[in-house]
């Protein structure tokens, strides 16, 4: 579903990735850890396509097809949903609103036709029951005034409305307590399919625990160093980062 | 609390990563920009004694009126331009300018729609404004003013029914003298300002509105205003009258075709709400704006006020404004009856080489009367947009209350918003409060939106629209569509 080749990214001129193969296929959950600075969330926003991350090298293809020549807005389209670290606000604009526009503009791109009014009101009422989640949630401005416990759950609402094939997380834990951790883990392990794969970016492995990632890869500099199962996660726990060769640099979580 | 006066000023900076994209303005279609090809019965331009007594002639007014207008020039002359705002523009030569200027077809005064030229009607057409009334939203009455004229006024028959008059104020002078006597200028004083003085000489239409007694204005009432002819000013003149217990919502639309010249448009509009009257005042102001360069549009000088002379009264002013060159407006309250209530709503844009000073005034006078102002301006561009706003709370105004929020969004980097609040209180016991932000559409924001799914277009839509939702919630249903959609065109291409 998803192939990464030797993907070397910049931002602001200064080299973030130096060279990521990823090989990702449906239903496989892959965990990316490492210490800050190491390129996590540089390589969640290169494969959402934020501007200011350069790609200068390598290739990324998505269902085949060459994801750096697509809009940000056309991978969502395609089937790719990132989950952010800091989910923004937006005065003004409801949750309801925001994500009926968002559930539309991919369901034309998918050819099946905008959903109306009624329609996507029993949707997104039946996916806030499923995922626990407070009706209210979704009369309320996008992420204005939510505590962060909250910003992440609509978080996963939006991913479980949107039904992305690929769903990349971008520490999607952090500033969770266990409550919330539980969860946003649960919403996630409600969404795990044959046809649907997660790249999970986390700095912890508490988020593991309850996910149980298919391949947990270790990232350092910008290069992907370690690969191996759930258990590479528990020696990270136990060790540290430090045992990997090179040590954390720069600032980039 | 004494006088105080406070101002602060906002420049948007530059974000390091993020505007590459946000800051590539290219202006926008100006859809209304056609021109129609009408003959002109036309003044040469020029202001005397002489051009003031042949637009009152033009429109057979009685010797009063002639004196009232005569008066009126006389004080412009004696005044100066003000020069305070935060707008720059070359002075104004105001003999290089034609006063009146009226379709030729317009002269022997169509007595029905029928007789009215088809030129005209399509033009209207084409603006969205079908004058037949069988084509129009039933509910909404229309006066359409073309230049120094009004072209017609549908449901007048349908209003007279119910006691409402809404004419031109040309036929209500020769009509309801008594009325007009005893309430132009009865807020806006002849001597209140430049430009109000130059429209008291030399206005030509406008609408006229009277609410009689108790009544509730059966359908919306809107007059729609059209520069055509080059060269000429437009001064309309707008009165309208709630008497007690009355209920009136009142729209005002305008647009102007694209000319390389600017052109000025110096308005005066009175409203007067007797006791426990209500006038809702709602305007979408699209005249022309000007080229991306900054060349041409319209210089839009305005002198708004609303007088709740009667207690428990109430005007409400809300205003999409998105064109002209240069804006220069404060629709204002004056709360003389005891809990009076005023109220501002207002959406500015401006985008490109635009500039706008505008805001509002709120007088309290009476005891208990409260005052709203909420204001939301959008600058994109290198456009420069100001709120100066003055409340004032007179020494008997006991209890009076006022809110004030003045917000301001940037697009881009090279624009500026403004703030001016002006406040003055004379008696202890009135509540000011004042609350101004100001933000920018944030790279993050729109790659959020994008991230689900929604274009870059409609994701500065969406967050534009959230930003003005408090005002565009005061606007009347049909009009609040249509200023979403102004909004867009206005802000398109403002983000790469």
């Amino acid at each position: 579903m998803l192939d990464i080749q030797n993907l070397h990214a910049t931002v602001n001129d200064k080299p973030i990735l130096n060279g990521i193969n990823l090989q990702v296929n449906a239903g496989e959950v892959h965990a990316i850890m490492g210490p800050n600075g190491s390129g996590k969330s540089t390589t969640a926003y290169v494969l959402a396509g934020r501007d200011g991350y350069d790609v200068n090298q390598g290739h990324i293809s998505f269902e085949g097809k060459n994801l750096l020549d697509m809009e940000p807005e056309i991978r969502t389209r395609a089937g790719l949903f990132l989950g952010f670290q800091y989910p923004v606000e937006i005065p003004g604009v409801s949750n309801m609103y925001m994500l009926k526009a968002a559930l539309n503009a991919i369901r034309m791109h998918r050819g099946e036709g905008e959903l109306d009014a009624i329609d996507f009101l029993q949707l997104v009422k039946q996916k806030a029951r499923e995922l626990n989640i407070d009706e209210k949630f979704l009369y309320r401005d996008v992420n204005v005034g939510f505590s962060g416990g909250e910003k992440k759950r609509n978080e996963i609402l939006q991913m479980a409305m949107l039904e992305p094939k690929l769903v990349v997380l971008d520490e999607i834990d952090s500033g969770l307590d266990i409550d919330a951790l539980k969860v946003v883990a649960d919403g996630i392990n409600a969404l795990r399919s044959p046809e649907r794969a997660f790249v999970i970016v986390t700095h912890y492995k508490r988020l593991l625990d309850y996910i149980q990632p298919d391949f947990v890869h270790v990232l350092s500099e910008g290069r992907i160093v370690k690969s191996g199962n759930i258990s590479l996660a528990d020696e990270l726990e136990e060790q540290g980062y430090g045992w990997i060769e090179t040590a954390p640099t720069g600032t980039d979580g | 609390m004494n006088t105080e006066v406070l101002a602060d000023q906002v420049v948007s900076d530059d974000t390091p990563i993020a505007n590459k994209e946000i800051h590539d303005v290219i202006g926008a279609e100006y859809a209304p920009g056609f021109v129609t090809d009408v003959e002109s019965d036309a003044l040469p331009p020029g202001l005397n004694e002489d051009v003031v007594r042949a637009i009152s002639a033009k429109k057979d007014e009685p010797e009063w009126m002639t004196e009232w207008r005569l008066k009126a020039f006389r004080i412009w002359q004696k005044m100066e331009s003000p020069d305070w705002a935060k707008v720059s523009f070359p002075p104004i030569d105001f003999q290089n300018i034609s006063y009146y200027s009226a379709p030729k077809t317009m002269k022997d005064k169509p007595k029905s729609l029928d007789e009215v030229d088809p030129k005209l009607l399509e033009t209207y057409k084409k603006l969205g404004i079908p004058l037949h009334e069988q084509e129009r939203l039933a509910g909404v009455a229309v006066d359409a003013v073309f230049d120094s004229v009004s072209v017609a006024t549908t449901f007048k028959g349908k209003l007279a029914d119910a006691g409402v008059i809404f004419c031109p104020i040309s036929e209500a002078i020769r009509d309801h003298p008594d009325l007009v006597k005893q309430y132009l200028g009865s807020v806006v004083s002849l001597s209140d300002n430049f430009f109000s003085a130059l429209n008291s000489a030399v206005f030509s239409d406008g609408s006229f509105v009277f609410i009689p007694k108790g009544v509730r204005c059966p359908m919306e009432l809107s007059t729609y205003f059209r520069i055509n002819a080059s060269n000429t000013g437009q001064f309309e003149r707008t009165l309208i009258i709630a008497e007690d217990s009355s209920h009136v919502s009142y729209l005002e639309g305008c647009t102007a075709p694209m000319r390389d010249e600017n052109q000025l448009h110096a308005a005066v509009v009175e409203l007067v709400a007797l006791d426990d009257a209500e006038i809702k005042y709602s305007t979408v102001q699209n005249w022309y704006p000007g080229d991306e360069n900054g060349k041409g549009g319209i210089y839009n000088f305005v002198t708004k006020r609303g007088e709740c002379r009667g207690n428990n009264s109430k005007i409400s002013w809300t205003q999409v404004e998105t064109g002209s060159a240069i804006t220069w407006k404060y629709p204002s309250c004056v709360l003389t009856g005891d809990n009076s209530i005023g109220e501002f709503y207002s959406v500015a844009v401006t985008n490109n080489f635009q500039q706008a000073d505008t805001g509002s005034k709120m007088i309290h006078i009476g005891k208990n009367t409260s005052s709203t102002i909420i204001s939301k301006g959008i600058s994109a561009g290198k456009s420069q947009s100001s709120y100066r706003g003055l409340v004032k709370m007179m020494k008997h105004a006991e209890n009076a209350r006022n809110f004030t929020q003045c917000d301001s969004l940037l697009i881009g980097d090279k624009c500026g918003a403004h703030t001016f609040p002006y406040i003055e209180v004379r008696q202890p016991s009135s509540t000011v409060e004042h609350e101004a932000s100001t933000s920018k559409i944030g790279e993050d924001q729109l790659f959020y939106l994008q991230q689900r799914g929604i274009s870059a277009e409609d994701a500065v839509s969406l967050i534009v629209n959230g930003f003005c939702k408090e005002v565009f919630k005061e606007l009347p249903m049909e009009f609040a569509v249509e200023a979403q959609a102004l909004l867009g065109i206005s802000l398109e291409g403002s983000v790469g």
